[in-house]
């Protein structure tokens, strides 16, 4: 089957959408983290993913032509057109949320890199290979601050609790094969998903454990957004987002 | 990966030394290893940039710098970002790491110990302003993204350390 540059574009994006709605997400918290350090570390975190999307997106818009730039790929799309997980948009509630989820989606996000440097495009494989050594951070990070309050007091673990219970049935759209992602795989370009859940689970579960969590059972899993259908919340962040390029259209720095 | 070697040409050397990393001043771009290859073409110099972190916000600064820097000497310089083979702290000249240290950021020790001391396994980044051994780590995320926010338990005070990418 053919592969092109319109499937190679949609593969790209599909990956890119993830770090930058979750970015923006974690902008939301610049001056408001819970303590100094921790603030500066999630807009750190905030930051490497927005070098990394950058990266995807020049390469995005190389591949549409048409004279687009980065700027265009990032701003310049409806709802419907962004192909993030729900996962990464789902908001902010507290600590115990923005740490779940930055941690629930950095255990993919490695699983996925570690694959994406075997890949026969050299310009993914370049990004992925610079990825895999902020991502590694990324993960220590949250997985230390899991067990730290999962093994805390009984308010954190209680809190630490619920967004888990609440955030790990987005996981399994991870690992969902879009069309994209099924071609791409099929032509050497792409990362076979689907085979990372089992190890996904037992990285998950084995944090859990360690931070006296229980793995919460999944009696049911949400997706949608890697196919544009996205929760509510993704109008706001869009809302926000593009609030620039509505009031000055194609301003750029 | 991290043994590329740069190509640089000799008498582009003086110039490119001029140029200094924003963040941290006494570094020049060639102390940080981020030039791997500049190579005069008549009055044009080919530069290829590698950013230490992705999002590092300082590229952009060190593009405009060296443009400025070879433009005094009618130069133009065409630079081109690239990230492949990823930058490694490996790339660090030992002059620069001595500079760096000499500074108050704490230079990047070995992986194997990089990772205990930021899995929290042993206190091993020692105080640049006491030398002291008895450190700990404050934060995984210091004031950049490439390093990291260390404290010093007996002279109180806190340091940044450059964290080991490999």
């Amino acid at each position: 089957m053919e592969f092109t540059d319109k499937d190679r574009y949609t593969y790209v994006i599909g990956i890119a959408d993830n770090m930058l709605i979750l970015g923006q997400r974690l902008g939301e918290l610049c001056g408001h983290g819970p303590n100094l350090e921790t603030d500066i570390a999630l807009t750190n975190i905030a930051l490497d993913l927005f070098g990394q999307v950058r990266s995807y997106y020049q390469y995005a818009a190389q591949l549409v032509g048409e004279n687009k730039s980065e700027d265009d790929v990032a701003f310049l799309r409806r709802e419907r057109e962004y192909l993030n997980a729900l996962l990464v948009e789902q908001p902010n509630t507290h600590f115990g949320y923005v740490i779940g989820r930055q941690f629930l989606f950095d255990v993919f996000h490695l699983l996925m890199l570690k694959e994406l440097v075997k890949s026969n495009d050299e310009t993914l494989r370049a990004i992925a290979a610079k990825g895999i050594k902020e991502v590694s951070y990324h993960q220590r990070f949250s997985g230390d601050w899991l067990k730290r309050l999962g093994d805390g007091t009984e308010e954190s673990q209680h809190k630490m609790q619920e967004a888990m219970n609440d955030l790990l049935p987005y996981t399994r759209e991870l690992f969902e094969m879009t069309e994209a992602d099924t071609k791409a795989f099929e032509a050497g370009v792409g990362v076979n998903l689907g085979s990372l859940y089992e190890q996904y689970q037992e990285i998950v579960q084995e944090h859990l454990e360690e931070a006296t969590l229980d793995m919460p059972e999944e009696l049911y899993f949400k997706s949608g957004g890697k196919q544009g259908i996205h929760s509510e919340h993704m109008g706001y962040i869009l809302t926000d987002m593009q609030y620039m390029q509505r009031t000055y259209p194609q301003m750029n720095w | 990966m991290n043994t590329a070697q740069a190509r640089i040409d000799r008498d582009l050397i003086p110039i490119l030394e001029q140029v200094s990393d924003p963040e941290i001043p006494v570094l020049t771009v060639l102390d940080l290893g981020v030039i791997r290859e500049a190579v005069k073409e008549g009055d044009e110099v080919h530069i290829k940039l590698t950013p230490t972190y992705s999002g590092c916000p300082a590229m952009d600064v060190i593009a405009d710098d060296l443009k400025a820097a070879l433009a005094k000497h009618q130069l133009k310089a065409v630079v081109k970002l690239v990230l492949s083979p990823a930058w490694s702290t490996d790339w660090l000249s030992e002059a620069g790491k001595q500079k760096m240290e000499a500074y108050g950021i704490a230079p990047p020790l070995e992986a194997s110990a990089d990772k205990a001391a930021l899995l929290g396994e042993a206190a091993i980044v020692p105080c640049t302003n006491c030398g002291s051994k008895s450190t700990r780590m404050i934060s995984q995320f210091g004031s950049t993204a490439c390093k990291a926010l260390f404290q010093c338990d007996d002279c109180q005070e806190p340091f940044d350390y450059f964290k080991c990418l490999k």
